[in-house]
């Protein structure tokens, strides 16, 4: 194995730490500095594929996601849950351990099921495809786990960060306009989102989405 | 027949250095939170100035002390004296090597805790039970964990005997491995664990309702004492021992080189006292855990080894 194949092992490896560490995350702020740290880290993996391939067109989205999911959506995130006054707030989770059981059973399963799609592929970074994937539905756990409206979102924007580490190992990243597409989707999705916090708690006077579960008024 | 002299002497050699070297390792953790604590510490040979004191004192047994009693801190010195013998520290011809793999070091430590726990329960006070209790929820955890660590250096070298693991694991290509990465993190948080630091355990409280490893012992006075504490201390050594020849094997010497074992020797102190300070630093920077949060703690040491294992497994790295 070349020192770039190990390199970028060593990302994906961390990238499947930092998505189990969101996972079992409770309090926001420290989410929020995970998710940042997931946005780093998936720097680093395209700048290390984008040298080691010589795809310069990775570069820029590298740039991309340093821009916005290190540095812009965080501090929106961070700026709202100030706005909000939830930055201390801390999530009653029941059951850590038993979450992450299934977390690893979901890290088997896509193994599993992108074996075959890896083995088809020429990339040097093939093999992380499986934890690309695995980090996709461990977003997902998230985001079915969590009650209140900010860590869903935050499940959510991860969702997007393995998506695009599944279109950076396969393929060698998606084409430009489809990726600053998704990159401004994600941007505006989140100031709505954002907004959407706000009408939540007018309305609910909290961020508890089970009160979202009733969906006739008395 | 020569060749088995060697090894053996070997073998001789190292364990006396781990047996003797135990309690100077548990002083320097010691010592050190001291100094990071802002206090002057004991000095680093108290723990050997304890172990002379209780020895020359008279022991005291309960009226109703059994045999079990009585025998437990023999088993339990016996059974770190064997795991420090299984365990390569200066170099991996070992004559015990081939007797028990890391899978049966494993078990050499549960075989010296169910002694523990018995000999708590044995004399029937409240404390007693309770710790030999609290030990066995946080041992039924850190065990499977433990195993799972030992699975993924298993797995890269294809054999489960420490000695043949330090040797292609010291002798290698540079190699990034995150599966390793992993594992020692989840090593990590056995070994605090279990030899009841901080923070799953505070070594240094009697205090009634956090107490885990000095419940056990409460019964215990004089030579017995002195056999579990010197016990504890080569079990602390242990495992940074192991911490050392799983993830850190530089230096150790192969084969029997006899005038390489200085260097080995130096390698190791070195080695043993960062990972002290380490030792120390943690349980400064840490408050110890409620007690039913142990098991979310040791959960995240198992998930991490199994992660490993799977990085190992499916991602061949």
């Amino acid at each position: 194995m070349t020192l770039s194949t190990q390199l970028i092992n060593l990302m994906a490896a961390l990238l499947l730490l930092i998505a189990f560490a969101m996972l079992a995350q409770r309090r926001i702020l420290s989410l929020i500095h995970l998710f940042a740290w997931q946005g780093a880290v998936l720097t680093a993996n395209s700048v290390i594929v984008a040298y080691s391939t010589g795809q310069t067109h990775l570069y820029y989205s590298a740039l991309l996601t340093l821009a916005l999911k290190v540095i812009v959506m965080p501090l929106i995130l961070h700026r709202l849950i100030i706005r909000l006054n939830i930055k201390w707030d801390v999530e009653t989770l029941i059951n850590i351990p038993t979450t992450m059981l299934v977390g690893i059973a979901l890290v088997v399963i896509s193994f599993n099921v992108a074996l075959p799609i890896s083995q088809l592929a020429g990339t040097i970074t093939r093999s992380t495809l499986g934890i690309a994937v695995a980090i996709v539905l461990l977003s997902f756990l998230m985001m079915i786990t969590r009650r209140k409206a900010v860590p869903q979102v935050i499940g959510f924007l991860a969702m997007e960060n393995g998506l695009f580490f599944a279109a950076t190992s396969t393929t060698y990243g998606m084409p430009m306009v489809v990726e600053l597409g998704i990159a401004l989707d994600v941007l505006v999705g989140m100031l709505i989102l954002g907004i959407f916090f706000f009408q939540v708690r007018q309305a609910f006077d909290s961020l508890d989405l089970k009160h979202m579960e009733r969906l006739k008024e008395e | 027949m020569a060749e088995f002299v060697e090894s053996f002497l070997s073998q001789l050699a190292q364990t006396v250095l781990v047996v003797l070297l135990a309690p100077l390792m548990l002083g320097w953790v010691n010592q050190c939170r001291a100094w990071l604590q802002n206090r002057s510490g004991p000095g680093l040979l108290q723990p050997y100035r304890v172990l002379h004191k209780l020895f020359h004192k008279d022991a005291l047994l309960a009226h109703n002390a059994s045999v079990i009693f009585r025998a437990a801190p023999y088993i339990q010195f016996g059974c770190m004296v064997l795991a420090a013998s299984i365990v390569p520290v200066l170099g991996t011809n070992l004559a015990f090597s081939p007797a028990a793999d890391v899978i049966a070091l494993v078990g050499v430590f549960a075989l010296a805790r169910v002694f523990s726990s018995l000999a708590a329960m044995d004399v029937g006070t409240a404390f007693g039970s309770l710790g030999a209790r609290r030990e066995m929820l946080v041992a039924s955890l850190s065990e499977p964990a433990l195993l799972m660590v030992f699975f993924t250096p298993l797995l890269i070298v294809q054999s489960s005997s420490l000695s043949s693991i330090v040797d292609a694991l010291a002798h290698r290509d540079f190699a990034i491995y995150p599966s390793l990465a992993f594992a020692a993190v989840a090593f990590i948080m056995v070994l605090l664990a279990e030899n009841a630091r901080i923070p799953v355990d505070n070594p240094a409280t009697h205090l009634e309702l956090t107490m885990i490893h000095e419940a056990l012992i409460l019964e215990y006075s004089a030579r017995h004492l002195a056999l579990i504490e010197w016990a504890t201390a080569v079990k602390l050594t242990v495992y940074c021992a192991i911490g050392i020849a799983l993830f850190a094997p530089w230096g150790m010497v192969e084969g029997t080189n006899w005038l390489m074992f200085p260097a080995a020797a130096g390698a190791l102190v070195i080695k043993l006292a960062l990972a002290g300070t380490g030792l120390a630093v943690l349980e400064t920077v840490s408050a110890k855990m409620r007690i039913f949060r142990a098991p979310e703690f040791l959960g995240m040491a198992f998930l991490f080894a199994v992660l490993g294992m799977l990085i190992r497994q499916l991602l061949g790295a």
